[in-house]
């Protein structure tokens, strides 16, 4: 990614609307912060004080969502703020489960239809599974790891638990959403609509990669920031 | 393996500075050439890693995260059937070097890595070669059990071979097939026709 797009280094003083041209997937990003379109020319630090959002945590996940090999400054990370981004985490979850997901499961559907009942069964049944495990993981985080780092914001450190203790296992999930591209793209039979394989294959692609930048900002910015806290 | 007047190294290593002084070292010496170069393990070089057919990479483990490191070895595998030899630029833990096939240091003289890269070739040798980009009848075999569940040791068991043989097996079709995962592997082989669904906890 780094290669295709210009390096810009992200700064308060840009506009909203320039920031979005350097790296449109950041359509995703301002969805899940509530910040909505139509903001004119108004720069980031404009919109991010209107809507009160803590504008280096904002910063932080931009350059992370836009540039591979993005690694946080000391500074940044201690200027941001842990709630803000387990909120992004947060709504990142929903997207994931409530559009996400429901978008590639009707891809799937409309993709297999040609295919027989037994073939049908078997896909959909990979995918329940997938979704599953991803649900499963998820709950973790939202009902142990956030409101750890919630209450020790508001500073109460519960002794009995830290973020250390976070070790996660993404591997599983990647794997799996690998594989279903994997059958997708190579083995499905050829009776199964170009187009909509295409777009099943996009769609696949696009929440790897999706969800690849969510692991970095839980490991590289959350994590740290977290143990800064606790020391 | 074809007999070539050099081996094929690729070189995974943030520092060009690093990486161009071992592509001159080994240049003069002829044995081995540097085809490669990748600065990173992002999506973009895993495909080239696949697609280069390397004889050697070296690596520098930094290039893993902490949590990571342990298990990098084995990501290499995934994607290339090369000797990995980790190249020394930070302090590592035994637990951690002796996943590869070599060690180099930033300090040895280039004799000395000539040498250490011969030994990782040496010790790659023995593995069970697995030509060409289809499955083999074994494989589909191995495949099979791996869909109904079986376990290395029963599917070793079975067809009276060593479990590590099992596990090389298992690789060649990851590598082969690109999925990685049980359920991924049953859909494959139910998609494939290689095992019918009653047969099968569905």
């Amino acid at each position: 990614m780094t290669t295709e797009i210009q390096r810009i280094v992200f700064s308060e003083s840009m506009k909203l609307a320039d920031l979005i041209d350097v790296n449109f997937k950041l359509l995703n990003v301002l969805s899940r912060m509530g910040i909505g379109l139509g903001f004119g020319e108004n720069t980031i630090q404009e919109v991010c004080a209107r809507q009160g959002i803590n504008l280096n945590s904002f910063l932080l996940i931009c350059n992370i969502y836009t540039y591979d090999d993005y690694i946080p400054s000391a500074e940044l990370l201690s200027g941001a703020d842990p709630v803000t981004i387990v909120e992004y985490l947060h709504n990142s979850h929903s997207f994931y489960l409530d559009k996400e997901f429901a978008g590639l499961e009707k891809n799937l559907k409309s993709m297999v239809e040609p295919c027989s009942e037994k073939q049908k069964k078997i896909v959909a049944r990979f995918f329940e599974d997938y979704k599953t495990q991803v649900e499963k993981h998820f709950s973790y985080e939202e009902e142990v790891v956030f409101p750890y780092v919630r209450a020790l914001k508001e500073g109460r450190h519960q002794a009995s638990y830290t973020i250390d203790q976070f070790e996660e296992n993404h591997s599983n999930i990647d794997e799996t959403l690998g594989d279903l591209k994997n059958i997708v793209m190579k083995y499905l039979p050829e009776t199964c609509d170009t187009v909509m394989r295409n777009e099943a294959l996009y769609r696949i692609y696009r929440l790897g990669e999706d969800l690849e930048k969510h692991t970095i900002i839980e490991d590289s910015v959350l994590i740290p920031m977290v143990n800064r806290m606790e020391a | 393996m074809m007999k070539t007047s050099h081996r094929k190294v690729l070189l995974i290593i943030p520092s060009q500075i690093v990486a161009r002084g071992i592509e001159a070292v080994l240049a003069e010496h002829g044995e081995f050439r540097v085809e490669g170069i990748l600065t990173d393990l992002s999506h973009a070089s895993e495909a080239r890693l696949r697609n280069m057919d390397a004889d050697v990479i070296i690596i520098d483990p930094v290039v893993f995260d902490y949590v990571s490191r342990m298990t990098g070895r084995s990501r290499i595998a995934e994607h290339s059937d090369a000797a990995v030899v980790a190249l020394k630029t930070i302090p590592m833990e035994e637990e951690q070097t002796r996943h590869y096939d070599a060690v180099i240091s930033m300090y040895d003289d280039p004799v000395a890595v000539v040498k250490k890269l011969r030994e990782s070739l040496a010790a790659r040798e023995e593995t069970p070669e697995s030509e060409g980009h289809d499955l083999s009848q074994r494989e589909k075999e191995i495949l099979v059990c791996v869909a109904k569940g079986m376990l290395n040791k029963e599917i070793a068991d079975h067809y009276n071979i060593s479990i590590h043989t099992v596990i090389t097996h298992r690789k060649n079709i990851t590598r082969k097939t690109g999925i990685k995962t049980v359920a991924g592997l049953t859909v494959y082989a139910l998609l494939n026709n290689l095992i019918d669904s009653n047969s099968i906890d569905f």
